[in-house]
């Protein structure tokens, strides 16, 4: 932009002519008033059942959650003001930190092979191929399994005596593995799960956004002599960008939360192992709650579960910035 | 035409999918509460709501009882882990409606409901179900009664002790295998991991002498009067010698490679362990006697034996009661039913399909003499009336449950994953502390 540009064209500035008012006589009319209410509350009216619903299923708990976490609060008794001493509790809890440090390491574990599977499954399904709509929708039917079916079969799977992958290992003369009692074991086990689970769901996302790039440009980029990796990280990839933060977002915050898979795994008890190894954040919160009837702590550790949700998908959402805008003062390629 | 295949091909996806997102939905509703009480066609309806096996399904007795009284139906539902049907039943109390008319109530909650809980239950004194009150063995009923005498529940079950054993394993292994020469050589529980050494020397690859140190611990502790709360309700856990001597010998057997290291209820290798052999003992409160013919099933008859526990001792293990939330709407029908549930005659035929041992006095009599075909045909009936003869009058506390749970996970970390046993004694107090204070 330079200085030479013109002041903003003229006829925007102005404003659109006054249409000569009709002599309206006495006060405008009770039926007129509330066709002028109607059109100015209308959307809202419209959007309110969802915002009511909000409040009562959402908002309030959300704050009550607040309320219970600043109480001293057991099942069957009265609650006791407390201040901040559940907070206090959490942070000098060794117990709180391992299940922020597994939580964090399932989730890498569970996310990044899952998001990367399915962007490679994606990009294969986008091409013509036979039978493509049979295999686009069976590719979600893990996510349609329940969690308790999926998480039992892979329990069986995973166990130490007659289970399905210490068989497969046994046939490349590995050792029997005691998945569920080993640290890492445990976590890969689980890992496995949720990422059966949820590389279908990602995939048909970025399908989806896969479709919303026009095929011209793979035509263009095959004519050009371009392989399907190099047309995948040039055309795919870039067009991807918003939807792959999406996933990315929606992915973190499953990760955080991650409870049923972990919680089913260890047999409905929520220790997650006997060193916690694979206690969750989420694992935590129930124990506390459900386990031992501390509903307070359990309420201070959903807060800052929640907390670091937000503060997690502002950091994705800020990386992603980022890198659009080296991308667009162009940095890379 | 292609095109058509494909879309054929893909409905039938779209419907398994469907199918499969229904089933799922299936799954959920299953666990949802039975309705409350109420009446349908001149039939009061009674909700029983259990967890585990109380055995009254499994031995027929709702469609007796139904039978019996043609103005009754019995709604049965049942929570397979007590850790998860507690904790729900607790909401349900709480905002007063949700919960059926008979609700079960297992042994390490019942000081909770005595202590924080009374006003929540029906005080059975008042009901059909009061002239029973003196038909149970006196500290089970004394637990389930307040300090101003209320009484919430009525017993089910208890659980005296004894050792299961795989006699195939042990003449494999070179031990003696009748049930009296094995008593006879075991005075002590230190006699106990010394057979579970021979054993070991002697045993089939891939079998271990005892499933779990957590199942051995708890054996022991059984025996104990007291526990982890003294008389007066304070928490003893770290001072109690007693507790002490049983983890480090539980301990002790998980180190030196006498257990399967099977964490009991949750692996699900422990299951299949009955069947397989992957152990060959374990501690066997009289509820475990249908566990066990559950798990291994039929191919597993004539394999086990049952014998006591070591010195002859007398234990218990669990047990459960029957009450009946103040919020239920058909207390005097919901009574007379739990009243008929805990009868003798009743406790007694659970006994004989499950196993589990009756609480009330007049059972007791009546099962004396039974022995069990699946098990060798051992006598016990005489093995769990002894063990229930000499078992001490254990002092219940409310955070026996948190302490038991915390000593268990212990001693699995200390079997599998190699903790030192005073580092996991520390770590097991130090998690009972800091969720008690």
């Amino acid at each position: 932009m330079t200085s030479t540009v013109p002041v903003r064209s003229a006829p925007d500035a102005v404003p659109p002519p006054i249409p000569p008012r009709v002599a309206e006589p006495g006060p405008p009319t009770w039926r007129s008033r509330l066709f002028r209410w109607e059109a100015g509350a209308a959307p809202y009216v419209y959007v309110a059942p969802f915002f009511l619903l909000f409040a009562a299923f959402g908002l309030f708990p959300l704050i009550y959650t607040v309320w219970v976490s600043l109480h001293e609060f057991r099942l069957n008794s009265e609650m006791t003001w407390v201040g901040l001493d559940n907070f206090v509790w959490l942070f000098t809890n060794e117990k709180f930190y391992n299940a922020l440090l597994k939580t964090f390491t399932i989730g890498v574990l569970s996310t990044v092979p899952q998001l990367m599977l399915a962007l490679g499954l994606a990009h294969l399904l986008n091409y013509r191929m036979r039978a493509r709509n049979f295999f686009r929708i069976s590719m979600i039917m893990p996510y349609a399994t329940s969690v308790a079916a999926s998480t039992l079969v892979f329990a069986q799977i995973f166990g130490r005596d007659g289970g399905f992958a210490n068989w497969m290992l046994s046939l490349v003369g590995l050792d029997a593995i005691d998945w569920r009692n080993g640290d890492l074991t445990a976590q890969i086990a689980i890992a496995v799960i949720v990422t059966w689970r949820w590389t279908g769901y990602n995939a048909l996302i970025y399908l989806a956004g896969m479709q919303s790039i026009s095929y011209d440009l793979y035509e263009a980029a095959s004519l050009d002599g371009a392989s399907r990796w190099q047309q995948f990280r040039h055309i795919t990839l870039p067009g991807l960008r918003p939807t792959i933060l999406f996933t990315v977002v929606v992915s973190t915050i499953g990760a955080t939360q991650l409870f049923g898979e972990p919680l089913l795994f260890g047999g409905g008890t929520p220790n997650g192992g006997a060193v916690n190894q694979y206690q969750t954040v989420g694992l935590f919160m129930y124990q506390q709650g459900w386990q031992y009837g501390s509903l307070g702590r359990a309420a201070a550790v959903a807060w800052v579960t929640f907390l670091l949700i937000v503060v997690l998908v502002l950091l994705n959402t800020a990386i992603m910035r980022l890198r659009t805008a080296q991308r667009l003062s162009g940095g890379d390629d | 035409m292609d095109t058509r295949r494909t879309r054929t091909a893909s409905v039938v996806a779209t419907l398994t999918v469907g199918a499969l997102a229904l089933s799922a939905c299936g799954d959920g509703a299953s666990d949802e509460p039975a309705a409350a009480g109420g009446t349908t066609d001149g039939r009061t309806t009674i909700t029983v709501a259990l967890f585990g096996t109380f055995g009254y399904e499994e031995s027929g007795l709702f469609e007796q009882y139904m039978e019996e009284n043609p103005d009754i139906l019995i709604q049965y539902e049942s929570t397979q882990g007590e850790d998860k049907y507690w904790p729900a039943l607790q909401t349900k109390l709480n905002s007063g409606s949700g919960a059926a008319d008979i609700q079960g109530i297992e042994v390490a909650r019942i000081s909770e409901v005595t202590a924080n809980q009374a006003d929540l239950w029906t005080d059975l004194r008042d009901t059909p179900a009061g002239e029973r009150v003196g038909d149970y063995v006196s500290w089970k009923a004394d637990a389930a009664t307040t300090a101003d005498g209320k009484v919430v529940g009525l017993g089910t079950d208890i659980g005296p002790m004894a050792l299961c054993y795989r006699s195939d394993l042990f003449e494999a292994a070179g031990l003696p295998t009748e049930p009296e020469e094995l008593a006879a050589r075991m005075g002590s529980w230190e006699d106990f991991i010394a057979l579970g050494e021979e054993f070991q020397a002697g045993a089939p690859d891939g079998t271990a002498f005892h499933d779990s140190a957590g199942g051995l611990y708890n054996a022991i502790v059984s025996t104990e009067e007291q526990i982890y709360h003294d008389e007066s309700g304070e928490l003893v856990l770290e001072s109690n010698q007693a507790v002490r001597d049983a983890f480090d010998l539980a301990a002790r057997a998980g180190q030196s490679g006498l257990t399967a290291k099977l964490e009991q209820f949750v692996d699900p290798s422990w299951d299949a362990g009955f069947g397989s052999g992957t152990f060959a003992s374990i501690a066997c409160p009289s509820w475990m006697i249908g566990y066990i013919k559950g798990k291994a099933g039929d191919a597993g008859s004539g394999q086990w034996n049952i014998t006591t526990l070591p010195g002859g001792q007398g234990g218990n293990w669990g047990g459960a009661y029957l009450g009946i939330p103040e919020a239920s709407e058909n207390k005097e029908e919901a009574a007379e039913l739990l009243a008929w549930l805990t009868d003798a005659e009743q406790q007694a035929a659970v006994f004989a399909n499950v196993g589990n041992f009756p609480s009330n006095t007049g059972a007791i009599a009546l099962v004396g003499d039974t022995t069990d075909e699946y098990f060798n045909d051992a006598p016990i009936g005489e093995v769990f009336t002894t063990s229930a003869e000499n078992a001490p009058t254990q002092i219940l506390g409310p955070h026996d449950g948190v302490a038991k749970n915390a000593m268990v996970q212990a001693l699995l970390s200390v079997e599998v994953n190699g903790v030192d046993p005073a580092d996991a004694w520390e770590a097991g107090v130090s998690q009972v502390l800091n969720q008690v204070r």
